[in-house]
Formats: structure tokens, C-alpha cells, sequence
């Protein structure tokens, strides 16, 4: 079942993405199994006791018990998804076990209609961020002044992540309602305003060259961030890419993405547009962010 | 062919027609005030920045008692017309309907206090809650005193020719306004005191 | 036929029979403003047939839309305003209110009112054996609130920035910042809900005091009992959403801020509320109604679907017991599972354990009543009429609807298939080759005793088979979009997404079929108004039945009252092929011969 719905399933790409998709696999069997049972039983019934066939209906009709049989055993069946399948697995997927050394923060804002990303960069500590600080070229409102984020890198539609990681997304939205989802991620989350929702996953696969932004955009095999809830009119163009990257191409990326906002760095007029250099172009949705 | 229990009670339900009928309007007001209810505690428990604004106690406590002593009223209404007494019905009918009409006014002085102290429902969730919740018991209030007052005057002629039927009316609209002063005794410890 | 309750309610009316017969009522009175039960039901009938028709042709525009994103709508297009569609070409504002209005007109105008209001309507009195409605002014009430609400809804097409755009969920915040069409849907959602509130304390009491003598509880048609449990969940559901309307209006309107939280910034500027509330409130509120909505759009499906398979296959229904408690367990359930729609906004693991079980707890008395459906046919007769066969359609289409609603309901695997088209492929096979089968079963097996004539055959099972196909080709496609992970609700489809392009071709596929699925309503429409005016007159029982609303009645109904004598009833609903006795039915009110 579970290689005949993969015909369909994106990659399978995060450490908790195979569970979902056996689960998947199993709830299918279950309901295969019922649906061509009856159906079986379906088509036979009608053919055997068309009226032509059968002309006295039996007022007793079945007499068996093999319906109650069934019924149990959906019963049971679906109590064994439950307490072995779905509510440990939610377990785990909203309090994963975690490798403190092995983490990668990154925070998301989502607003209409675009990603925000902010790094924490090399100190580990999210700069503040104010609301009363957001233009067009800061969409987050990060807070420059703020000595966490001097080394904070900030990109539109652009997620990159290391392979291997466990990563922690911190979610959370401007305006609406949003639905962050990776399909290669098998990982969906809304991000409601007024809440900071923590999703985590472990990526399992690096991003294929020709799936990378901007590389993927002309054949159409990128890594997309999709947006899953109705956001506006631009709700079906919320569209990001994310990124995994092996961790020491990852290092490296990074520390561009640090060097290029640093104060040290010499070209000064950065300082005022920082997310907006090198690799972390806006995706082609960016310009639109404001609408 | 007439519809039947429309006034004697069917034997095996008890009721007659109506009574049943408002029974069930009040099982889906419960609904109604206790999804307010649960918003006011949701919100509330929610949102460590709640701010509780002094209401005006002494003058809520005098709203509760307008509308205990309706209550009571009503019910001696209904049972002037159990006695076959209307004028009895008519002095607690009118009374009952003086009551109503006390409280909507002592609600109108608060609400004009409030705004001129600059508590607006746009200007917290406790005031939204507050002019939401108070404001949609009034629109219950006002449409008790509209049934009441059509039962005191056009309404009173079925007296005449189904007398049974319309002491089921008043012992119906009761219920209703039970109900009404019951959601008010929730309203006030919650908005006010707590 | 004479039994002592029947003369002591017969003498009530008396006073009013001799008065009738002079007086004729005016047309307005007879038809417009009646508060007769059959004339409501046919009012309501016939309104939520035109809101059907609408909203699925709102749904033929976006799936225009979907088929070819970006190209002029032929002919139509012209017709829909420069706002919607400069140059016929949809805008994504507009794709936006169509989504919203076809989910809204689908579920509160078109299907509740048809399926309560018209079915539970016309046909409950006389299956009971009642005279009418318990209260006929709030009856006649209850369908022009309805149809005030149903205007309203409509005119907010006119509104600038048109109707609603938020989905027909309204989820805040974007629903308390959208364009003023939110409003109009406000307003008109207090004036449906008002309006079944009435309408379902109407049915119940009726049901509890108006049975005829001898009609006890488990002598009542599966029918009754379906329309009673969905009353119970109109009546108490839907307040809660009344609630959610008022407060959102106070959003909208005043400027209180029960769904809007501190701090958002929308469109370049920070929003002027005071803050500090809950968006997710909107959602538990919505959801604790929408939850229930969805069973009081199955349940009377069930109901009638029940009556026809027991009538067609000429022998009682199996397990009516089960099917009985079954259903009202189902009512009770279907308040404690709302929270699976919003298993994605952040849920702890002890709530989505709650929710999950409970999704599954409500998945098995769907079971058991399609269990004994199926079981049902069993030792039949089976004629393969029209009714019948959309009937019969309705069990394995239901089955897919519900079987997928099996990987939606837990947690884990709803991460991937949420607000995706496995979503939409669900809830759509359970509503419309679901319900609407049930509903087009319904009007099929009831038009005789309505109109007093009959439907084409022919017409009918070509109606049948071109629906069943189209509709299979509308919606089977969308599980396989949905685990693509396409989203739901795109404007171009999913064109943007490149995980999306492997299965992007089956939306044309789609499309054409929505496009045949229309035209295969023809058959329908031509043989609908054709039989009104000039079918073959019906029997008096035209399918033979047993229940007191075919078999105690004439064809049609008489204008005044529902029966010639109030009937008794002396057995069970579905008295087929009893054993010694040689017709293959037994009437519920025939008195059994003296042995
Ligand atoms: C009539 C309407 C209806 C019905 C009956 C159901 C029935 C069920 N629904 Fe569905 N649902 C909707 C209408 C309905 N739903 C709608 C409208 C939405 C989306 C709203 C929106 O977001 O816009 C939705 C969404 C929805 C979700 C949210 C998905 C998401 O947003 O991610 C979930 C999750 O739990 C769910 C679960 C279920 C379950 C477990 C059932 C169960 O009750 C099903 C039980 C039935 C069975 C298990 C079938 C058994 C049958 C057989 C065994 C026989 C087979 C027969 C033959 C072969 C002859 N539904
Ligand atoms: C009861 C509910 C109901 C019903 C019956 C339908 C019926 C149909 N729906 Fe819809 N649908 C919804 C409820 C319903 N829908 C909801 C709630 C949504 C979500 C909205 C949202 O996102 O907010 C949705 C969304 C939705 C989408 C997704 C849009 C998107 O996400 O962007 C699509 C796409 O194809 C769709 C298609 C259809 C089609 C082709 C039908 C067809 O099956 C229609 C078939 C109709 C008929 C066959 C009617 C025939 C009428 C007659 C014969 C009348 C004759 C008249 C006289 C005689 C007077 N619907
Ligand atoms: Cu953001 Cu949809
Ligand atoms: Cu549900």
C-alpha cells in the first residue's frame, strides 16, 4: 500500500516523515480492506436478489452475525492505530526528543503573502525585533540596535537548513492565519497571530541540486514552503523554497550570510538593508511581500 | 383537523405544545450565553494583561433585585389567571412590566456613565465583554417587555375565548422570563464582582 | 376504524372543518404566506433546488478557473464585472468569494434547507400521522427568515469588494479585516441560524406531541428518527455559532477585539485594536457548530435513503434498533470531536489524544448504520427504480467520503493531508454523491405523492448514471492531488507549485467532469418540470410502501389537513413480505384482521 501511494507522495525527506507515511499505508489497508469487502459483498447482494431473481423477499433477511464480526474489528483495529500509531507519534512530533548539540533554531514570520526567515546567527540569541520598526527592507522589525542582532541574518522565501539537525521552527504571524508546509518535510503547521507555535523535524535528505532555488525554478522540482490556509487573494502565491544543505556547506553559507551584515564589513549602506544580499534573494514573490 | 395539545398536556410527554416549545428555545439560549460565557473565560484566563474596570455595584445590585422581584410578579400573574382573577393578572402583568422597564433604564444611566468615563466596548475586551454580554441580556429584556405588554393589551382578548389557552401563554413567556433573570444572576457576579 | 383517541382529537377540529369549506383562502395566503407543512416544505424545496443550481454554478466558474488559470470564462465572463473579471479573466479576489459563497449557499441554503427544511417538513407530519407542524405560524416564520437570510447572502455580491472572501470557515483575523461582504454574511448567517432554530424546535415537538395513536417510538420510520437527532443538532449547535456571528460583528462593526490579538501589522501599517484576543476562539466556536452541521447534512440522507432501501427491497430494515441508536449516539458524539479540524494550530498531545479518540469513537456508528444498510439488502427483492438506485449509489459513495475521513481524524497523518484536496475529496464524497444522491432519492420516491404525478423512469436512470460517472470524475482525483499535497482553496489550481505539477493535469480532467455533471442535470430539470405538468397521474401508494405518509394518505395530500381519518397505527414502519400474509406489504395503520 504504502509503495502503491508513494506514486503520488512527494520525497520523503525528515526523520518522522516515514512514520506518517506507514501510518498512512496502514489507515489505506484498513480502509481497502473494508471498502472492497463490501463492495464485493455490494455487487454480489444486487445481482443475486434483483427482483427478477429473488420474487418474495425473506422477512427475516440475514441471519448471520458476520456484520458484528466486521464492526469489532474495525473497532479494534482502529483502537490499535490509536494507542500505537497516532497518539504516541503526535507525542513525538509536538515534544521530540532532542540533541542539544545538534540544534538549528530559526524563526518564521508569515505575513501576507510572504516567508520571513530570521537566523540568530553566530551568538546564538535572536535579536529583538519591534513592529514599530518594520518597512519594506525590514520586514521583521529587527531591532539593529539590539546587540543579539547585530550578527542576525534575516531573508524572504528563503529557508536553508543544515541536514542532519534537529530543527526547531519558531513560527508565528504578522496578520492572518497561515499554514506553513514543507510536503517533502511531511511537515504542516499553522501559524496563528498572536501565538509562537515551535514545530520540529529532522531533515534526512540534502535538497537535490536541481531542486535548489533558483536553479528548480524553470523545470518546476523545487523545495517549496506552501502556504496550506487561505490568507487573501495572494494565498495561492505564498510560495517559499527552503534549502537542506550538508552541515559543513551549510557553515559555510552561513558565514557569508554573517560576514555580509556584520558592521566590521566595510560596504556601510548593508547595515541598512541586510536581508536583502548575496545568496538570500527575495524568491520571485518577494517584491510583493506588502500588499 | 385542528392540531391537538395545543392547550391540555399530551399524556405521555406532560406537556402541551408550547411548553415543550420553550423549553427547547431555552436549551439552545443556554447554548447561546454559555458560548459568551466561555469567550469571557477564555479570553480572560488568557490574557495576563487583564484589566477589570470598577463597575457600578450598589446600582446592579438594585438591577437584580428590579428583576428578582419581576420574577416573582410574573408568576403571581400567572396565577391570578389559575384563580380566574384578571385583574390580578393585569396589576402583576403591568407591575412585571414596570420592573423590566426600571431595569433597561437604571442599564441606560450605567451605560451613559461608562461612557463618559471613556469606557468604550472598543476600549478593552473586558468592556467588549461586558457591553456584549449586558447588552444582548437587554435586547432579551426589551423582547420580554414587547411579549408581555401584547399580552396585556391586543393579546388579552383571547382571555375571552380560549381563557385556558392564554394562561398557558403567560405561564410560557414566565419560563422565558425566568430564564432572562436567571442569565442576569450569572451576569452579575461574573461582570461585576469577580 | 374507529378507536377512542381518533374521535376525541377528530371532535377539536370540528369548528374548523365546517368553517374551511367556505372560506377560501386567498392566494397569497395559500401560497405565499401558507403555514401549511406541505406548502412550506415545497416553498423550501424549490428554493434551495434554485440555491443548489447556484451555488454549483459558482463552482463550474472556479473550476473554469481551475481548468485554464488566467483565460477568459467564455460568453459568461463578459457578465461578471470588471471588478471579478476584467476581460472575463477571474480575478483571485473573486476565486476567493466564489469559494467562500459555494461553501456557505452549499451547506445553509441549499442542503439544510432542502434536507430539513423541505424533507423534514413535508414528509415528518405524515409519517407521524399528524396534521401539521405543532406551531404553523413559526413554520411559516422559519422559511421567510430563511429566505431573508438567502437574499441577503445573494446581495452581498453587489457590495463593493463583493461577498465574503474568507472561506466559508470566515477563520479570523482575515475575516475581520476583510471587505464589507463580511458583514452581509454576518448578518445573513444570524438570519439562517434563526431560522433553523425554528424550524428544528417546530420538527421536535412535533415529533415528541403530534405522533397519531399507536405511533410509539420504535414504530416511527427510520426517517422520523434521523430528522429528530438533527434537530437536536441544529438546536443546540448552532447557538454557539450565533454567538461566534455576534462577536465577530462586534469585530467588524464596532471595533472590539474578541478575535484580533495585540499587535498585527496588515497591509504596511500596525492595526488599530486594542488586542488581547484569541484567534483560535473563532475556531472552536465555528467548529463546535460545523462539527454537527456535517451529521445534519448526512443524518436525513440516512433517513431517507433508509425508507427507500426497505421500500425497493420489499423486506424490513435490518437492525433498526442499532440503526436507531446508532444514530442518536452519533448526535451526541458529534459535539465532543470538533478539534479535529484544527489538529495543525499548535495542539498538545493530551487534546489531540482526546480528539482523535473521540474521531474515531464517532467513525463507528457510521459504521454500524451503513453495516446495516448493506445487511439490509439481504434477502431482498430488489427493484432497481430510480430512487432506488440513487439510494443504493449513496452507500458505497458515502463509504469512500467516510472511510477517508479515517486518516483526516488522526493526528499524524492529517500533518500531510490537511487543508489539502484530500480534504475536499473527503468531505465531497460524503455530501455530494452522499447527500445529494439522498437528496435526488428523495425527491424521486416523494414527487408522486407531492405532485400527485410521475417522473420519467427513463430520464431518471439516465440522470443516475451520467451523475454517478461525472461525479466520480470530479472527485476521485482530488485524494490523489491531496497526497501530492497540493493545497486547497489556490486561485491557479496549484500552477505556482512545482510539487503540485505531477498531478496538475487532472484538473482539467476534473473540470470537464464538474462540466458534464451539470449538463447531466438536464435530464433532472427537463424530467422534473415536464412531470409536474404533464406525468402519468401516481396511485395513491405509488411504490407500495407501508408508511403512513405513501400508503394513509391520498396523492397528493389534501390541501386541508393531512388525512381523511387520524390514522392508528398498529405495527412496525416497514412491515414488507410478512410471513402468511400474501400482499408483500402491511400498511402501518391497517387494522390487523379479527383472527
Ligand atoms: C456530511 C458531511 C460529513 C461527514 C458525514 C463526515 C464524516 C467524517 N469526517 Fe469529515 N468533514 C466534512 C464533512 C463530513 N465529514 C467537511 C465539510 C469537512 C471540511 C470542512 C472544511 O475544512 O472546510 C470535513 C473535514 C474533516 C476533518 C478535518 C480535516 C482537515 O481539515 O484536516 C476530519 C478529521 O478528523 C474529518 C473526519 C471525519 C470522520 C472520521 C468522519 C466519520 O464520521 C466517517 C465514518 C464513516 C465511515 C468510516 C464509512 C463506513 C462505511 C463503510 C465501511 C461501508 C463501505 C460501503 C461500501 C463499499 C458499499 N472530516
Ligand atoms: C453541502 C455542501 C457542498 C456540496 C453539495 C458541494 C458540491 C460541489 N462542490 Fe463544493 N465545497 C463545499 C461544500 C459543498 N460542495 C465547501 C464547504 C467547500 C469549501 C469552501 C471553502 O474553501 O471555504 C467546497 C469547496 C469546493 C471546491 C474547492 C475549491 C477550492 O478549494 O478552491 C471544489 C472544487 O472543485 C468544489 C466542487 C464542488 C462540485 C463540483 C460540487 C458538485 O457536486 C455540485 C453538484 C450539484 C448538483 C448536482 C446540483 C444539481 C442541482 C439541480 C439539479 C437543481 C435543479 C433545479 C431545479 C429543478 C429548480 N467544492
Ligand atoms: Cu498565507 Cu495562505
Ligand atoms: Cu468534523
Amino acid at each position: 500500500m504504502l509503495g502503491f501511494l508513494q506514486n503520488w507522495l512527494p520525497v520523503n525527506a525528515s526523520e518522522h516523515g516515514p512514520m506518517i507515511d506507514q501510518m498512512n499505508a496502514l489507515v489505506h489497508w484498513l480502509m481497502f480492506v473494508l471498502f472492497v469487502g463490501w463492495a464485493l459483498y455490494f455487487v454480489f447482494v444486487l445481482f443475486r436478489f434483483r427482483a427478477s431473481a429473488n420474487p418474495r423477499a425473506s422477512y427475516e433477511g440475514a441471519k448471520s452475525h458476520v456484520s458484528q464480526y466486521v464492526e469489532i474489528g474495525v473497532a479494534v483495529v482502529e483502537v490499535v492505530i490509536l494507542v500505537f500509531f497516532a497518539i504516541p507519534a503526535w507525542a513525538v512530533w509536538v515534544d521530540p526528543v532532542v540533541d542539544p548539540d545538534n540544534t538549528f533554531e530559526v524563526r518564521v514570520v508569515a505575513e501576507q503573502f510572504a516567508w520571513n526567515v530570521h537566523y540568530h546567527g553566530p551568538d546564538g540569541v535572536f535579536g529583538a525585533t519591534n513592529i514599530d520598526l518594520i518597512t519594506p527592507t525590514n520586514p521583521m522589525g529587527l531591532d539593529r540596535t539590539d546587540p543579539y542582532a547585530v550578527d542576525d541574518v534575516t531573508a524572504i522565501n528563503q529557508l536553508h537548513m543544515p541536514l542532519g539537525a534537529d530543527v526547531t521552527v519558531l513560527l508565528s504571524s504578522k496578520d492572518v492565519i497561515h499554514s506553513f508546509a514543507l510536503p517533502q518535510m511531511r511537515v504542516k503547521q499553522d501559524s496563528v497571530p498572536g501565538l509562537l507555535i515551535p514545530l520540529h523535524f529532522k531533515p534526512t535528505m540534502v535538497t537535490p541540486p536541481e531542486s535548489r532555488f533558483p536553479a528548480c525554478n524553470a523545470d518546476k522540482t523545487c523545495w517549496e514552503i506552501a502556504c496550506a490556509q487561505l490568507c487573501g487573494l495572494g494565498h495561492y502565491r505564498m510560495r517559499g523554497f527552503y534549502t537542506v544543505m550538508e552541515p559543513d556547506e551549510f557553515d559555510v553559507w552561513m558565514a557569508e550570510q554573517v560576514a555580509a551584515v556584520m558592521p566590521q564589513q566595510p560596504a556601510a549602506e548593508d547595515a541598512e538593508a541586510p536581508a536583502e544580499d548575496g545568496d538570500v534573494q527575495a524568491g520571485d514573490d518577494g517584491d510583493e511581500g506588502e500588499h | 383537523m385542528e392540531i391537538p395539545y395545543t392547550v391540555e398536556p399530551r399524556p405521555d410527554t406532560g406537556l402541551y405544545n408550547a411548553k415543550l416549545g420553550i423549553w427547547l428555545f431555552l436549551a439552545s439560549e443556554v447554548m447561546l450565553f454559555g458560548a459568551l460565557f466561555s469567550t469571557y473565560i477564555l479570553l480572560r484566563t488568557g490574557n495576563p494583561n487583564w484589566v477589570q474596570h470598577p463597575m457600578d455595584v450598589p446600582l446592579a445590585t438594585l438591577n437584580t433585585m428590579l428583576l428578582i422581584s419581576s420574577s416573582v410578579t410574573v408568576v403571581l400573574a400567572w396565577a391570578g389567571l389559575r384563580l380566574k382573577n384578571f385583574a390580578q393578572f393585569r396589576k402583576y402583568g403591568i407591575l412585571t412590566l414596570l420592573l423590566a422597564g426600571g431595569f433597561m433604564v437604571i442599564k441606560g444611566f450605567e451605560y451613559s456613565a461608562e461612557f463618559s468615563a471613556g469606557l468604550f466596548p472598543w476600549t478593552d475586551n473586558y468592556m467588549a465583554v461586558y457591553f456584549t454580554m449586558t447588552g444582548l441580556h437587554g435586547l432579551h429584556i426589551v423582547g420580554g417587555m414587547v411579549v408581555i405588554a401584547y399580552l396585556l393589551g391586543p393579546g388579552a382578548k383571547m382571555w375571552e375565548t380560549e381563557p385556558e389557552r392564554f394562561t398557558n401563554r403567560i405561564e410560557v413567556f414566565g419560563l422565558y422570563w425566568h430564564f432572562v433573570d436567571l442569565v442576569w444572576i450569572f451576569l452579575f457576579p461574573s461582570l461585576y464582582l469577580l | 376504524m374507529s378507536v377512542p383517541e381518533e374521535t376525541s382529537v377528530e371532535s377539536h377540529g370540528h369548528a374548523d372543518h365546517g368553517h374551511g369549506e367556505h372560506h377560501e383562502e386567498s392566494f397569497i395566503r395559500k401560497y405565499i404566506f401558507s403555514q401549511d407543512h406541505k406548502v412550506i416544505g415545497i416553498q423550501y424545496g424549490l428554493t434551495s433546488l434554485c440555491f443548489l443550481m447556484f451555488g454549483f454554478c459558482l463552482m463550474i466558474l472556479m473550476r473554469w478557473q481551475l481548468a485554464s488559470p488566467g483565460s477568459a470564462i467564455p460568453w459568461i465572463g463578459n457578465f461578471l464585472g470588471q471588478a471579478n473579471a476584467p476581460g472575463g479573466i477571474m480575478l483571485p479576489e473573486f476565486y476567493n468569494q466564489l469559494g467562500a459563497m459555494h461553501g456557505t449557499i452549499m451547506v445553509f441554503l441549499a442542503v439544510v434547507p432542502m434536507i430539513v427544511g423541505a424533507f423534514g417538513n413535508y414528509v415528518v407530519p405524515l409519517q407521524i400521522g399528524a396534521p401539521d407542524m405543532a406551531f404553523p405560524k413559526l413554520n411559516m416564520a422559519s422559511y421567510w427568515v430563511y429566505f431573508v437570510g438567502g437574499v441577503i447572502m445573494l446581495v452581498s455580491f453587489f457590495l463593493p469588494g463583493g461577498a465574503a472572501n474568507s472561506g466559508w470557515t470566515s477563520y479570523a483575523p482575515l475575516s475581520v479585516i476583510a471587505t464589507m461582504g463580511q458583514t452581509a454574511w454576518l448578518i445573513g448567517m444570524v438570519f439562517l441560524i434563526t431560522s433553523s432554530l425554528l424550524g428544528s424546535m417546530n420538527i421536535i415537538v412535533t415529533i415528541f406531541q403530534l405522533r397519531a395513536p399507536g405511533m410509539t417510538w420504535m414504530r416511527l420510520p427510520y426517517m422520523v428518527w434521523s430528522q429528530l437527532v438533527t434537530s437536536f443538532l441544529l438546536l443546540l449547535a448552532f447557538p454557539p455559532l450565533e454567538a461566534a456571528g455576534i462577536l465577530q460583528l462586534m469585530d467588524r462593526v464596532v471595533g472590539t477585539s474578541f478575535f484580533m490579538p495585540s499587535g498585527l501589522y496588515v497591509s504596511g501599517e500596525v492595526l488599530e485594536y486594542a488586542g488581547g484576543g484569541s484567534v483560535l476562539l473563532w475556531q472552536h466556536l465555528f467548529w463546535f457548530l460545523a462539527h454537527p452541521e456535517v451529521y445534519v447534512l448526512v443524518l436525513p440522507a440516512f433517513g431517507i435513503i433508509s425508507e427507500i432501501i426497505a421500500n425497493n427491497t420489499r423486506k424490513p430494515l435490518w437492525g433498526y434498533k442499532a440503526l436507531v441508536y446508532s444514530g442518536i449516539f452519533l448526535g451526541f458524539m458529534s459535539f465532543i470531536v470538533w478539534a479535529h479540524h484544527m489538529f495543525m494550530t499548535g495542539m498538545g498531545t493530551v487534546i489531540s489524544a482526546f480528539f482523535q479518540t473521540t474521531t474515531m469513537i464517532i467513525s463507528i456508528p457510521s459504521v454500524v448504520i451503513l453495516t446495516a444498510l448493506l445487511i439490509s439488502l439481504w434477502g431482498g427483492s430488489i427493484r432497481f427504480n430510480t430512487p432506488m438506485l440513487f439510494a443504493l449509489a449513496f452507500l458505497p459513495m458515502f463509504g469512500i467520503g467516510g472511510l477517508t475521513g479515517l486518516p483526516l481524524g488522526l493526528a499524524p497523518t492529517d500533518i500531510h493531508l490537511h487543508d489539502t484536496y484530500y480534504v475536499i475529496g473527503h468531505f465531497h464524497y460524503v455530501v455530494a454523491p452522499g447527500t445529494i444522491f439522498g437528496i435526488f432519492a428523495g425527491i424521486y420516491y416523494w414527487f408522486p405523492k407531492i405532485t400527485g404525478r410521475q417522473m420519467s423512469e427513463t430520464l431518471g436512470k439516465l440522470h443516475f448514471v451520467f451523475s454517478l460517472i461525472f461525479i466520480n470524475g470530479i472527485f476521485f482525483p482530488m485524494f490523489l492531488q491531496g497526497l501530492a499535497g497540493v493545497s486547497r482553496r489556490l486561485y491557479d489550481g496549484g500552477m505556482q507549485y512545482s510539487h503540485a505539477a505531477p498531478v496538475l493535469h487532472w484538473n482539467a480532467f476534473m473540470s470537464y467532469a464538474a462540466f458534464g455533471l451539470l449538463a447531466a442535470q438536464l435530464f433532472f430539470i427537463v424530467n422534473f418540470f415536464n412531470s409536474i405538468f404533464r406525468g402519468p397521474k401516481a396511485a395513491d401508494n405509488p411504490w407500495d410502501a407501508t408508511t403512513l405518509d405513501m400508503a394513509a394518505t391520498t396523492s397528493p395530500p389534501m390541501g386541508h389537513g393531512n388525512f381523511e381519518v387520524v390514522p392508528t397505527v398498529y405495527r412496525g414502519p416497514y412491515e414488507y413480505s410478512p410471513p402468511g400474509a400474501e400482499d408483500s406489504f402491511l400498511p402501518q395503520h391497517v387494522a390487523p384482521k379479527e383472527a
